[in-house]
This record gives structure tokens, sequence and C-alpha cells, in this order.
């Protein structure tokens, strides 16, 4: 393609967005809000992965040394665990630190226990990958003189739901929202296939390729895409470094933090602008299919 | 040139509009195409730029079968063809000039060449005085004239002609045939769809007569044969 060329491409396709106005505001407000809404939900799912990946990071499996276990059983437990790549942080807890543990956190009575100690030895491991700890868990209960194995308390597992549920809900209605907006698209590129129906005609008579004729109404499709990524990336970016400001602070010295201002909202918005782009290009490409038979 | 065997068309409503055509016709000919309405002379031009194929049978140019064209090599048959209409077909935005240096443009020549290449068929039109003029300014031989300008701008081997006499008065009608005699007497192949008698019987030329989608008649400096 010559630059002649190019430069016709390019002039045509801006045409076409100053000619039908309407379908084109049209097509860009509904790229604007389907990309604001993509924005929140992103920041927000974005978010809740980091403090959700945070949380995991510090869910202890708890390891209860059978009673009958003597010394040299519980070294041979230690070693398996400690060789077991799956696991990491590996402590050990005697019965009289257990007792402790309860004493400060329950009160004095617990004290009494101190003539027959009723605990187990204890093992804390975490895994290596957060999201195994429920499948390595499992994986422990099978170790001989492994009494119990507990974790979390089911809020592992609750957590890792929540965060699913929430992902699917959220794509499924992100993926609706694009579709909406490309539909919307591929109706304002079939207007101008039709405005200039009589000049497809020709070009195709005089022998144009099928992609020369195809690329401005490509073209005009990414532009409004990119027009209608504009807003929705000003607006969380502002939102988000005020947000952050002034979340931020109240979070000083917490377990989990909001994702630094950058790079998270260079990667967002370099989202944003690609998601336009694809639905500005995708919208217009089957229209052209539809309507051009090129 | 063009060679046609057992052409048979069926369009999806059923109609048959070529019944079995078998044709020769060698570069440098300037060929008639009558018949009466609905005979399927315009189906029998459109193959050959292959604006329809063929449900049956073969139509070749050179050694091309442009039945069995792939969409992607249409475009090079195309800029080896001229196509005039009875109804122009003039884009009305744009002035003769860059109607005709449409037909360069998308097939994406350079600026200098088209510059060239436009002067000098405005030349043979007899138009280079009103290149700055818009359509709705021309009359009907001037917008003709502008027309097979833009077909034979790229240097085609052949011009086909739907009827392009059909909207114009029989004076115009003539000056527009002295133009497809000039393209045809520089070697260019003309094929032409015609219900102009007067024409077809004073500059005589092979008729090939089409009726029902058939070939009833092809004669070599022939006559009209209809009244
Ligand atoms: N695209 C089409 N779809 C269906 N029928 C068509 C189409 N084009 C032409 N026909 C029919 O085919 C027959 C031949 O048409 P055409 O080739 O245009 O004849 P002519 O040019 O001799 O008048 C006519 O009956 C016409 O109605
Ligand atoms: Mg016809």
């Amino acid at each position: 393609m010559n630059s002649e060329t190019l430069k016709r491409h390019f002039r045509e396709s801006f045409k076409s967005i100053g000619r039908n106005r309407w379908m084109t505001f049209a097509s860009i407000s509904a790229v604007t809000v389907t990309l604001i809404i993509v924005g929140v939900f992103m920041t927000m799912m974005m978010n809740l992965d980091k403090i959700a990946t945070n949380l995991e990071e510090d869910v202890e499996i708890k390891v209860l040394v059978d009673l009958a276990a003597d010394d040299a059983a519980i070294k041979e437990l230690e070693k398996q665990l400690k060789d077991n790549p799956k696991l990491t942080e590996i402590e050990f807890s005697s019965n009289e630190e257990e007792l402790e543990i309860m004493i400060k956190g329950y009160g004095e009575e617990f004290a009494l226990y101190k003539q027959g100690n009723p605990l187990r030895h204890v093992f804390y491991v975490k895994a290596t990958d957060p999201q195994d700890t429920i499948k390595v868990a499992k994986e422990i209960e099978g170790y001989d003189y492994a009494f119990e194995v507990k974790y979390g308390e089911g809020k592992v597992e609750k957590l890792f739901n929540i965060l699913n549920t929430g992902r699917n809900v959220g794509i499924v209605l992100m993926i609706a929202l694009v579709f909406t907006a490309m539909f919307l698209i591929s109706n304002t590129i079939r207007i101008t296939i039709v405005a200039r129906k009589q000049e497809i005609e020709i070009m195709k008579l005089v022998g144009a390729t099928n992609s020369f004729v195809r690329i401005p109404f490509i073209l005009e499709g990414i532009w409004l895409g990119i027009l209608g990524a504009i807003l929705p990336m000003i607006l969380i970016t502002l939102a988000y470094f005020n947000l952050y400001d002034y979340i931020q602070p109240k979070l000083e010295g917490e377990l989990f933090q909001p994702l630094s201002k950058t790079p998270f909202i260079y990667q967002l918005n370099g989202l944003l602008l690609l998601i336009g782009i694809f639905i500005g290009a995708w919208g217009s490409f089957m229209s052209v299919r539809k309507f051009l038979k090129v | 040139m063009i060679k046609m065997k057992n052409v048979y068309k069926k369009y999806a409503n059923g109609v048959v509009a070529s019944n079995g055509i078998n044709i020769d016709i060698h570069r440098g000919e300037f060929v008639y195409v009558v018949g009466p309405s609905g005979a399927g002379k315009s189906t029998f031009i459109k193959m050959i730029y292959r604006e329809e194929v063929p449900t049956n049978g073969e139509v070749h140019f050179d050694n091309i079968n442009v039945g069995q064209l792939q969409q992607k090599e249409v475009p090079k048959l195309r800029r080896r063809i001229g196509v005039v209409f009875q109804d122009f077909k003039l884009l009305p935005k744009l002035n003769v000039y860059e109607n005709i240096a449409f037909a360069l443009e998308v097939i994406e020549e350079t600026p200098a060449e088209i510059r060239k290449k436009v002067n000098e068929v405005l030349k043979l039109v007899g138009l280079t005085q009103k290149a700055r003029m818009f359509p709705n300014e021309l009359s009907g031989g001037e917008q003709q004239r502008v027309s097979i300008a833009r077909s034979i701008v790229n240097q085609p081997e052949l011009v086909i002609a739907d009827e392009p006499t059909g909207n114009l008065d029989p004076e115009t009608s003539w000056d527009i045939m002295d133009i497809f005699e000039k393209i045809n007497a520089r070697g260019t192949t003309i094929i032409m769809a015609t219900h102009n008698k007067e024409v077809v019987n004073t500059i005589r030329h092979r008729v090939i007569a089409i009726e029902g989608g058939i070939i009833i008649r092809d004669e070599i400096g022939g006559d009209y044969g209809y009244e």
C-alpha cells in the first residue's frame, strides 16, 4: 500500500464519521458506557484479587499430630512436610506451646490444663501456591501421624467462591455490553456502506481489491472505538487517583493495600483502549462482511 | 479472447437467462449483441466481467476461467475490462476529472500516472474543456463520454458496453459511436449490447442476436434484424 492510498483511506474514514453524526454519536456513547462499566469492574476485580491474594497468602494449614506419635514419628512427619515442594514455612509447635497460646487468647482458666494437657502437637505450614491450599491439605491428611488437618476454617473456600461468582457475573455483563456496542457500531458502518453504495459498486467494477474497499470502513470502526474510549480512560484515571489518595493512607500498615496507581492505571487504560479498538474493528468487520460481500 | 462453452445461467428466481451459449470472440473485434428485452443480453455481458457466474458451462477470458475465478482474483480480471452502462454511473459529487481519476486511484496508480492518463482520455473524448464540471452540469451525451473515458483510462483490452446509447438522442448516439470506433481502431475489443437499429445497420460489425438465452444468429457485418 502506498502513501497516497493510505491517505485516501484515512480521509474517507474521517469523512464518514462527519457524515452520519447521529449514529456516530450513538456508537461512541455505547462504547463509552461499556468501557466505563468495564473499567470500574476491572478496577474492582483487580483490587479484590489483590486483597484475596494477600489474604490467601496468609492462610495457614494446621496439622494436628497423632497422640500416638513419639519423637521419631514427629521427626518423620516433619521430614515428609519439608520434602513436599508444595509446602513452605513449616513450623512446629508443641502441645505446651499450644496451651500457652490458648491461655493468652482465652484467659487464665485454661492454665488448669497444665496438669493434663489435652492438646496435641501441631505443625503450622503454608501452601507454596495459596491456590493449592485445599488440595495440599487433603494430601497431608493421608500422612501417617497426621491426626487432623485444618485450614482457614472454610474461609478460603468462601473467599474463592465469592470472587469467582463476582468475576463470572461481571464477565457475562461485560460481554453483553461489548456486544451491544459492537452491534451499534456495525449499524453505523452499515449506514456508511449504504450511503456509499454507488461508489463501492464502481470501485469493484474497475478492479479495486477487496481490502481496498474494506479498509476505510474498518478504520471508521476503529476511530469510533478510540473516540469511545477517551472519556472512560480520563474518568477512571481521575477517579482512581482520588480514591487511592483517600483510601491508601487509611490502610497504612494493613495486610491488604489497593493496587498502586502505576503501573496499574497504565495497564487499565491500555486495556480499555484495546477493547475500544476491538469493539470498533469487529463491529465494522461484521457489517463489511454482511453488506459489502467482499 | 472470449470463449463460452455451453453456458447456462439460471437465476435464483428460476429464470433461465442463458440456455446453452457457445461463442468465440477474437481480439480486436467489434461485436454488437442484439435481441428483444429480457433476451439475456445483459446476462451474457455480465458473465464476461464476472458480475454473474454461469450455473453451468465455461467462460474464458484468454486463459482465465472466469466462472471458476476466486473472489480475490476478480480485481485482476476487471482491470483488463472497461464497462459502460446506459445510465453512466458517474459519482455526482466528483467532477469530470475526478470521476475518471477515481478509477485509477482505487487501483492504486501513482498520482503522476493518473494525471497523465486522465488528461489523455479527456482529450480522446473531447472533454478537456469541461474537466472541472460536475455530472449534473453536463448533457447526457457528455456524461456518457465521461463514463467511456473512465472505462478506458486504464487501457483495457476489452470494453463492454450495455446499451450505451439507450438514453441518448440519435444525434448524440452517433458522437458516442464515433468514440467507440476510435477505441476499436486502437485495437481494443468491443462488445456492445444495443437496441439501436440505425447504428447497427450503418456502422457494420459482427452481430450476435440472442433470444430466450440462445444465440440465434451470429453474422459478421450483419444487420440489426428486428423492427
Ligand atoms: N439478477 C437477476 N435475478 C433474477 N432474474 C434476472 C436477473 N437479471 C436478469 N434476470 C432475468 O433474466 C432474463 C434476462 O435478463 P437480461 O439478461 O437482463 O436481458 P436483456 O439484457 O436482454 O434485457 C430476464 O427475464 C430477467 O428478468
Ligand atoms: Mg439488458
